[in-house]
């Protein structure tokens, strides 16, 4: 049986369509997922992510255990009220799932999870951490996404606060609200955090200022428009961050830091990587799928794509696709029994609304 | 969602067709379907002059969330394809039983366009039916 959010009567008042997602009855998109899209580059859109989990550790040695629990090292964080994007690995290397963590104070942090792997996560956490580390997942606390270049003057009216002026992957806190200058759209933006009684309240104060309500499908063209991974399907427990476009977020620099994955990784950077994951894109107007096989110029198998799909920005179709090494292009998939050349490229595909891609 | 205009027959796999004063028959799909296909990316249509069989695919709708086959339930022949869809591929979700028209067919010598096809209020049911 699937969850929903407290924000499920108000989709429904806005005439969504559902999808199951992580467990989840969300919202895929409210009419059109197309232009939505559209309009979280243009302006800004407000996305439900209540789903997503919110995991509080704090108390003696927090700091201590999540550089030795994530792949990149929280060290990394300046100061209070910053945040890091990191993968949580199995001994193996294997990605269990990426997360944001937030540092509130030495040994405060809070971190947020995918949907699909929160129990999962927080039994792995839990398993590892010492005992002076208290966790707390925060099912009370409901999240929203407000994305888009018009976010900033948005968020000024319908809530102003201390998270006015933010830095990109910095934070504040006032009472119950929690305001993160991230996202994953590829534009400017803000996740909130705020008790989940307060949620549909907070989502109609940031409607009603003109953000407009975005779902699912829309969200999943604009990450990867955005060049950013999915959990669980661009990456999974079967594949390292190395081979997952995710090299530049595991941190080696501390020789001495022995974090959970770095001894599997080690050995597969000395060993050479076996795949790699690249941003692929066609030349025209069409829609590549999940799961689609990757042939070379003699019809061999070479990968599959991760994740594929239409990018409104561009108009083409694109996705990414998980490639044995060495590469040797030229690459096509075939579309209806047609074999259609992929342009293979440095992600992301587009960043603030525009083309950011180069040839790889 | 709107409901089936009743001058047009309609098939099982959701297209819908309507008799032109010429002898041809309009081809689309109905709104349940531009429905549950989400977005519509592009329209590809066979090349005009192609013969098709009863039951055989005429075109293929790409949606954000699937390909799909429009079928002609009679044998046909394609004479040609809405234009407009291939620059505006959205038309077909706004206007499934106007603008959005896909393409326009002409039955076969001998074929029986009416076969088989449901009115309006039958195509109706069916889909109360399927949501039972």
């Amino acid at each position: 049986m699937s969850e929903r959010t407290p924000l499920y009567d108000l989709h429904r008042e806005l005439g969504a369509r559902f999808v199951d997602f992580g467990g989840y009855e969300m919202p895929l998109h409210y009419g059109s997922q197309i232009e939505e899209h559209h309009e979280v580059r243009r302006a800004a859109g407000l996305f439900d992510v209540a789903h997503m989990g919110i995991l509080d550790l704090e108390g003696p040695g927090t700091a201590a255990f999540l550089r030795r629990l994530l792949a990149n090292d929280v060290a990394r964080i300046e100061r209070d009220g910053r945040a890091l994007y990191s993968c949580l690995l199995a001994e193996d290397g294997g990605v269990l799932d990426d997360l944001i963590a937030y540092r509130r104070g030495e040994d405060r942090y809070r971190l947020v999870v995918n949907a699909a792997t929160k129990s999962k996560d927080e039994a792995w956490i839990r398993a590892h951490a010492p005992a002076s580390v208290r966790i707390t997942r925060r099912d009370d606390l409901g999240l929203l996404a407000l994305q888009g270049p018009a976010s900033p003057t948005l968020l000024r009216r319908a809530l102003p606060g201390p998270w006015d002026g933010l830095r990109p992957f910095a934070f504040a806190e006032e009472r119950d609200l929690f305001v993160a200058r991230t996202g994953y759209t590829g534009e400017d933006g803000f996740e909130i955090a705020v008790e989940a009684s307060a949620l549909e309240g907070l989502a109609r104060r940031l409607l009603a200022a003109g953000a407009r309500p975005t779902g699912l499908g829309a969200r999943d063209t604009l990450r990867l428009e955005a060049g950013l991974n999915l959990s669980g399907q661009d990456m999974d427990p079967g594949v390292s961050p190395l081979e997952s476009n995710l090299g530049w977020t595991v941190s080696f620099d501390d020789p001495e830091r022995d974090f959970i994955g770095r001894t599997a990784l080690a050995e597969e950077k000395r060993a050479g990587l076996c795949r790699r994951l690249v941003g692929v894109l066609l030349g025209r107007r069409a829609v590549l799928r999940h799961d689609q096989e990757v042939l070379d110029e003699r019809g061999r198998p070479a990968g599959r794509l991760t994740s594929g799909g239409y990018g409104p920005s561009l108009d083409r179709g694109l996705g990414f696709a998980r490639l044995d090494e060495p590469l040797r292009g030229p690459y096509h998939v075939l579309l209806h029994g047609r074999a259609e050349p992929l342009e293979l490229v440095r992600l992301p595909f587009v960043r603030r609304g525009q083309p950011a891609y180069r040839p790889l | 969602m709107n409901s089936p205009p009743s001058d047009r027959r309609y098939t099982r796999t959701h297209e819908w067709l309507r008799a032109e004063n010429d002898g041809t028959y309009l081809l689309g799909i109905t709104d349940h379907a531009q429905s549950a296909l989400g977005d519509v990316v592009f329209v590809e249509v066979k090349p005009a002059g192609t013969t098709v069989e009863a039951g055989g695919s005429v075109a293929v709708v790409e949606s954000v969330k699937a390909a799909s086959d429009v079928y002609t339930p009679f044998a046909a022949e394609i004479v040609a394809a809405n234009a407009d869809l291939a620059q505006r591929p959205e038309v077909l979700n706004q206007d499934p039983y106007g603008d959005g028209w896909i393409l326009r067919l002409k039955p076969a010598d001998g074929s029986d366009p009416g076969a088989g096809l449901l009115d309006a209020s039958s195509y109706s049911r069916s889909l109360e039916d399927a949501h039972d």
